[in-house]
């Protein structure tokens, strides 16, 4: 085992209240992301304060899903909800400084929550075949 | 109230190896506000999970980056035995430890060329690089690849170090040493490399904390955090303390990366001395089923990869967050504030490696 | 004051011997166990395609009818992964990195 890891489950009103109170402890937000459990988005969180690793956790719809932004408590956050706004096509609201959907530059709209590679994308061939 | 103008610096600048945008808006000379956008080389490598099975996964894993190849492959390797609950042999724990730091001092020396050109010293860029050449020399003949080491996978090792490699290295390694003290100094004590780093770019621990800098850019400002204290592969049975720098500047920044290639030397002799002998790798069985995050300490700081199985050979989700990524948000705001000249030695003093952002 | 710390550095190399090498006059001195090119010595294959399935980008193609095995030396990264799941053995990565190519060919053999 390298470390324990503490998630907990916390409803999307609540977030920006939580993460306030880990701010005044003084963690650092790690990461956020997104994970497409079939037809939900599963939300992480995480911080971090002297290698305790603490993580939040809520289920989104695949579609439509909205989030309150943590750029007002953690300014940093604006690089993983500008990502996952356009990987994953989350809503987030209040962004202090949001790219609408330019932050990566993709063939396609929001490409991870798509079940498989469209057919207008050529599949790499097997040798030989090209 | 000056004239505002914004200047585009990149995605094609001398400086910039990779792909970033970054809008300055300057006032005169000064930079106000800088908006930076990636995005140019997105690569969507996480979703290839569901191409290939968990034990190929660690080829692409170590593709994500080429200068911190090892450790992305080691992060992966490591989150998967996680899930798995496989106990790897301790001679491989060893062995990614020494190859580990092996890539950090040639991450470092990469990083030390890079910024002597940027701030304009040809000759100083020349020679780290010259000494960054012996290191790779060594990595090919241990590993078999110069910057993709391939030889770490998913319960053990791929390859194992004789005792007549080690022997070899280790005196290799002096030469190395000898080398790098040559250059260090002229970072830390030459006056017009000084001139450009000291008190520029200035990010205040409380700022490191709340921006989540990482690795020597946290470090740089006074934190002493370092993944490596996790005690993943053979930390826990090495002597070893984080360095870090109080004054958050770009020298301090730089001074950390420059105690940490000493550091490093004196982690690989650790490891060498102890290094216990045995398997190198156990069979793995089955399939993943859980989740992990696991976080391990790179050249450029922590990544974090999310890691989550369902018990068949192809991952539900792989995530990977890069030091470089978290790292964004701490440049913006040293930039802000200064002066147009120095924008590309802060762009370098975050040791920036667009393609691992952007996955 | 220390003005140009490097001055004593960039004195000795101006006698020293360039560390570089007139490549491609002069080739590249390779380790031992690098790993470069992949080898196959084609009367030990049993055409079990085992190769094929796990090679990484799909780089090889082994027709088990025809007892044909065919390359891409583009595709492949040098990996290795093939050499250690070949039942024969009959697989190596030499130390040679290969010659430069214009053209997108299968190798047969
Ligand atoms: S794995 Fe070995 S024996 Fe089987 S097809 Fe490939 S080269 Fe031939
Ligand atoms: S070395 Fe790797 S990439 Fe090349 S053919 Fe073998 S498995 Fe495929």
């Amino acid at each position: 085992m390298i470390e324990e890891q503490t998630i907990i489950g916390v409803m999307p009103e609540m977030l920006v209240a939580e993460a306030r109170k880990l701010c005044e402890q003084g963690y650092r937000l790690v990461q956020i992301c997104a994970t497409r459990l079939g037809e939900e988005l599963q939300m992480d969180y995480s911080f971090d304060l002297n290698r305790k690793f603490v993580n939040f956790r809520f289920l989104l719809p695949k579609t439509g899903g909205r989030v309150p932004s943590i750029t007002g408590v953690y300014f940093c956050a604006f690089t993983y909800e500008n990502e996952i706004s356009d990987l994953f096509g989350v809503q987030v609201e209040g962004n202090a400084l949001d790219f609408k959907g330019n932050f990566y530059t993709t063939a396609m709209k929001h490409p991870f929550i798509q079940d498989a590679v469209p057919a207008s994308v050529p599949a790499p061939a097997k040798p030989g075949v090209q | 109230m000056g004239h505002r103008t914004i200047i585009p610096f990149g995605p094609q600048h001398p400086v910039l190896p990779e792909p970033i945008h970054i809008d300055l808006v300057v006032e005169d000379e000064k930079v106000v506000e800088a908006v930076p956008s990636i995005g140019f080389i997105h690569r969507g490598l996480e979703r290839l999970v569901e191409k290939k099975d968990f034990v190929e996964f660690v080829y692409i894993a170590e593709r994500i980056c080429g200068i911190c190849s090892f450790i992305h492959g080691q992060t992966y390797c490591q989150g998967v035995e996680e899930i798995m609950k496989i106990e790897v042999p301790t001679r491989a724990k060893y062995l990614r430890t020494i190859w580990g730091e092996l890539s950090r001092i040639h991450s470092h020396l990469l990083w030390a060329g890079l910024m002597a050109d940027g701030f304009g010293f040809e000759s100083l860029f020349m020679h780290s690089w010259r000494v960054r050449e012996q290191v790779l020399d060594i990595i090919e003949a241990t590993t078999g690849g110069r910057v993709i080491f391939g030889s770490c996978k998913v319960g053990g090792a791929r390859r194992d170090i004789s005792p007549e490699q080690m022997t070899w290295m280790l005196k290799q390694l002096e030469v190395v040493e000898k080398e790098m003290r040559l250059i260090v100094d002229v970072f830390m004590n030459d006056d017009s490399v000084k001139h450009r780093l000291c008190g520029v770019g200035v990010i205040s621990k409380a700022d490191a904390i709340s921006l989540g800098a990482v690795g020597p850019t946290l470090r740089g400002s006074g934190v002493a955090d370092d993944m490596r204290l996790l005690k993943y592969a053979a930390f826990g049975e090495l002597d070893f303390a984080p360095i870090s720098r109080t004054d958050g500047d770009s020298y301090s920044r730089c001074a950390v990366r420059c105690d940490e290639l000493f550091q490093s030397l004196d982690i690989i002799r650790q490891a060498a001395a102890k290094m216990p002998t045995g398997e190198i790798a156990v069979k793995v069985t089955g399939n993943p089923s859980g989740e992990f995050f696991s976080r391990v300490e790179q050249p450029r700081g922590e990544v974090v990869y999310y890691i989550k199985g369902n018990g068949t050979k192809n991952l539900t989700r792989f995530r990977a967050r890069t030091p470089t990524f978290a790292n964004v948000p701490a440049l913006v705001k040293m930039l802000a504030g200064c002066e147009l000249a120095d924008v590309p030695v802060l762009v370098l003093t975050i040791d920036p490696c667009i393609s691992c952002t952007e996955r | 004051m220390a003005f140009f710390q490097m001055k004593k550095m960039i004195l000795a190399w101006t006698f020293r011997k360039p560390v570089t090498t007139s490549y491609p006059f002069e080739p590249r001195k390779i380790c031992p166990g690098s790993r470069g090119r992949l080898d196959v010595k084609i009367s030990d294959c049993i055409f079990c395609t085992l190769c094929d399935k796990r090679c990484p980008t799909q780089a090889l193609d082994v027709d088990k009818a025809n007892k044909k095995w065919r390359i891409d030396r583009l595709r492949c990264i040098s990996c290795g992964y093939c050499v250690e799941v070949c039942p024969k053995k009959c697989l190596t990565l030499t130390g040679d990195h290969g010659i430069p190519t214009v053209t997108k060919e299968m190798e047969t053999f």
